[in-house]
């Protein structure tokens, strides 16, 4: 599956690890959130590299007190119409200044990669969009209404700079 | 009225091109349809019965001339001639191909308008008062605001695959003609020590679950209304049910968490922004927005006017037309004309291509090119001098335009019903119609006074049948299409959700069981003073149910 991130493809280093399997030698994993809360001390020790997949209902929240030693938060759309990944990308990068990796993963779309990059995500996991796809969407607005995690700034406040 | 300046026209082009593109990979095949439907639908684009359907954003219900001709030259090249006014204030076109939608698309933008966010799951068009700006009984002009809050919901990253879609009204009159009780959000503009604000209404909605929206915030100030509302959004776009998509929208949300732990869940989300994440709306901007709201400099005039007094004596229909159909305006000597979509017999929101270009002609002639769309399905023009209501009123007429009915029995909202829709159980327009003709004598009319029957097909309730006076619901028995009556249910500052009358009833019973809670009304109320809804709540329901029933 592709992995794109700042217009690049990348080489996936990182194993999601489902709750109930058991932990292979792989040095980057992957946990869910309520076992990367359970296990976290114990895997530390472990010299391995953590990063947490958030469903949709993860509360975001629960990982606050964690982000410093986090290298991937990677967020699941389980189906594209399920929006809450844009939130609790929002959350992650603006109100608790998460600065990893955030990567969207499951139903990502290339028409929605616009709107995932402004809520946050840097990287995206996806069969249903190749390099150029990404690259092209990406590029498809100038301007925004709003600000979010991205680096641009409202029309509003564009407006009064002129 | 608003103008777009280089960021709005770029952005809206930019919106062409890449749904252009979208189109293409559907055509060619890359994009499945079930990918490509939450695109569409974000552009405004449906797969009805027959065919696709195109609905236009028409923000707050607010067109100059130069965009009603050019929705009217659209509904001429590629519908049949006609378009549909909504509920929301947009409009539809029925019989439009997937392939041209691109190029309409571009036409729209060319006159400063757009289909962005008329359906999906995302915030949909922002409503209001369609006098908005002209009214005597509005505290401030609330369009500034819509405009604002269309900016605001124009391609937000964050909540375009919400649990179910999002309708947002805002009102700053007294009188509140914009529903904002039956919307998702509805704001209402108050004024408190100088500063202007919003009391806040959420959870409202029709549906299969009618609900009265709570009120949530006595007052935000409008430098923090933004940021209230993305507080309200978020919450609703972590926490709505996404199990079941009729339990999907918002007002369920509100009545199953209870109003007021949704409120506090509201504030802690507001309370936890930082201030990088605050909206910042620079002042300037919002006095930018607003001075293109100022309206038209209006010359003084007396305010009887010599002439329109002598046509009403000379002209009985005008003069009947005159009585009905105007509506205040805050400055003397000038009137808002309401033009009727509703003629007996006829399709409750159509206009042909030339009635369009009738009125687009109308409103640069004689009303400062300001057109408005109520969300009664009739058009409005807001800024109009009563010594030219004559002349307005026989082009009308010659363009079949001058139903005197505004607000009356016969100017009902009526959904498209079996005849058109997919999801409908009954038929709608027959019905209505049948109505009409039992009421079509302007007299009959007038006696009768404001009443507001709404009829809808099924119980998805786009024809606000939950909110008439007197409301219809198409349902199917059998195979066999019945309607039930409620009756009491009001879109206003009082807003209530009508009550079932009893047992449903068959087509060819409604006009005589309607004709029977009117003559009961009659009989009842105090004086013609008395509205219906005043004596159904002075007297009760039973005797309205009694007179439906009787003959049984």
């Amino acid at each position: 599956m592709p992995l794109i991130k700042n217009n690049q493809i990348i080489d996936n280093i990182w194993t999601y690890v489902p709750d109930d399997a058991p932990l292979g030698d792989e040095s980057h994993i992957i946990l869910g959130l309520e076992r990367f809360l359970a296990e976290r001390l114990q895997q530390r020790s472990s010299n391995k590299a953590l990063g947490v997949r958030l469903a949709p209902a993860d509360d975001p929240e629960k990982l606050r007190p964690y982000l410093d030693e986090l290298d991937l938060i990677e967020v699941d759309f389980p189906k594209y119409a399920d929006g809450r990944g844009f939130s609790q990308a929002q959350l992650l990068r603006r109100r608790y200044a998460y600065t990893g990796e955030l990567r969207a993963v499951g139903e990502v779309l290339r028409d929605q990669i616009l709107y995932m990059h402004r809520s946050g995500f840097d990287t995206f996991s996806t069969t249903r969009a190749d390099l150029s796809d990404v690259m092209a969407a990406l590029d498809e607005f100038s301007l925004s209404y709003q600000k979010a995690a991205d680096i641009r700034e409202a029309v509003f406040g564009i407006r009064q700079k002129r | 009225m608003y103008r777009y300046d280089e960021f709005d026209a770029a952005l809206v082009n930019e919106r062409v091109s890449q749904f252009r593109g979208q189109v293409a990979r559907r055509i060619e095949g890359s994009l499945p349809e079930d990918e490509f439907k939450p695109l569409r639908l974000q552009n405004g684009v449906y797969l009805q019965m027959h065919a696709y359907m195109l609905r236009v954003a028409i923000p707050y219900g607010q067109l100059g001339s130069a965009q009603l001709r050019r929705l009217a030259e659209i509904s001429e090249k590629y519908d049949r001639g006609y378009g549909h006014f909504t509920t929301r204030q947009n409009i539809q076109f029925n019989w439009v191909e997937l392939k041209d939608i691109p190029d309409v698309l571009q036409d729209l933008a060319d006159v400063e308008m757009h289909a962005i966010q008329t359906s999906g799951n995302c915030i949909r068009n922002v409503t209001s008062d369609h006098f908005a700006g002209a009214t005597a009984d509005e505290l401030m002009d609330p369009r500034p605001w819509c405009e604002i809050i269309r900016q605001w919901s124009t391609f937000h990253p964050e909540f375009a695959f919400l649990p179910r879609k999002f309708k947002i009204a805002v009102t700053a009159a007294a009188h509140d003609r914009a529903a904002i009780r039956v919307h998702d959000i509805g704001l209402h503009m108050k004024q408190q020590d100088g500063t202007t604000g919003f009391e806040v209404h959420v959870g409202g909605g029709q549906g299969r679950t009618p609900v009265i929206a709570a009120k949530v915030n006595d007052f935000v100030p409008e430098s923090e209304i933004l940021d209230y509302l993305e507080a309200v959004m978020r919450v609703y776009n972590r926490f709505g049910r996404r199990d079941n998509k009729y339990k999907a929208r918002i007002k369920i949300l509100v009545s199953e968490t209870g109003a007021e732990e949704f409120s506090r869940l509201v504030d802690a989300e507001y309370a936890a922004q930082s201030a990088h994440e605050k909206i910042d709306l620079p002042g300037d901007e919002i006095e930018r927005i607003t001075a293109y709201f100022k309206g038209p400099k209006l010359p003084t005039r007396p305010l009887e006017s010599t002439a329109f007094n002598d046509a009403r004596v000379a002209d009985p229909d005008f003069d009947e037309w005159a009585a009905v159909n105007l509506h205040p305006h805050k400055q003397a000597g000038y009137t808002s004309v309401t033009v009727s979509l509703k003629p007996i017999g006829g399709l409750a929101g159509d206009a042909t291509t030339d009635q369009m270009m009738v009125i687009a002609d109308l409103a640069e002639a004689f009303g400062h090119d300001d057109i408005r769309v109520s969300h009664a399905q009739n058009i409005v023009l807001p800024h109009i001098a009563i010594d030219d209501l004559h002349a307005i009123y026989q082009q009308l007429q010659r363009a079949g335009l001058a139903t005197a009915n505004e607000s009356l029995i016969t100017d009902m909202i009526v959904c498209p019903g079996l005849d058109y829709c997919n999801l409908a159980n009954a038929r709608s327009i027959p019905v209505g119609q049948d109505i009409q003709k039992v009421f079509a004598d302007p007299a009959y009319q007038r006696d009768i006074g404001k009443l507001h029957i709404n009829i809808s097909g099924c119980i998805n309730a786009c024809g606000h049948h939950h909110v008439g006076h007197i409301g219809i619901l198409g349902v199917d028995r059998k195979g066999q299409e019945f309607y039930q009556i409620s009756l009491g249910g009001r879109a206003d500052e009082k807003a209530a959700i009508g009550e079932i009358a009893g047992k449903a009833l068959s087509q060819e019973e409604i006009p005589a069981a309607i004709k029977q809670i009117i003559e009961t009304y009659r009989s009842h109320r105090t004086s013609k003073d008395e509205r219906f809804i005043d004596t159904l709540e002075r007297i009760g329901h039973a005797p309205f149910k009694e007179a439906i029933y009787a003959a049984d």
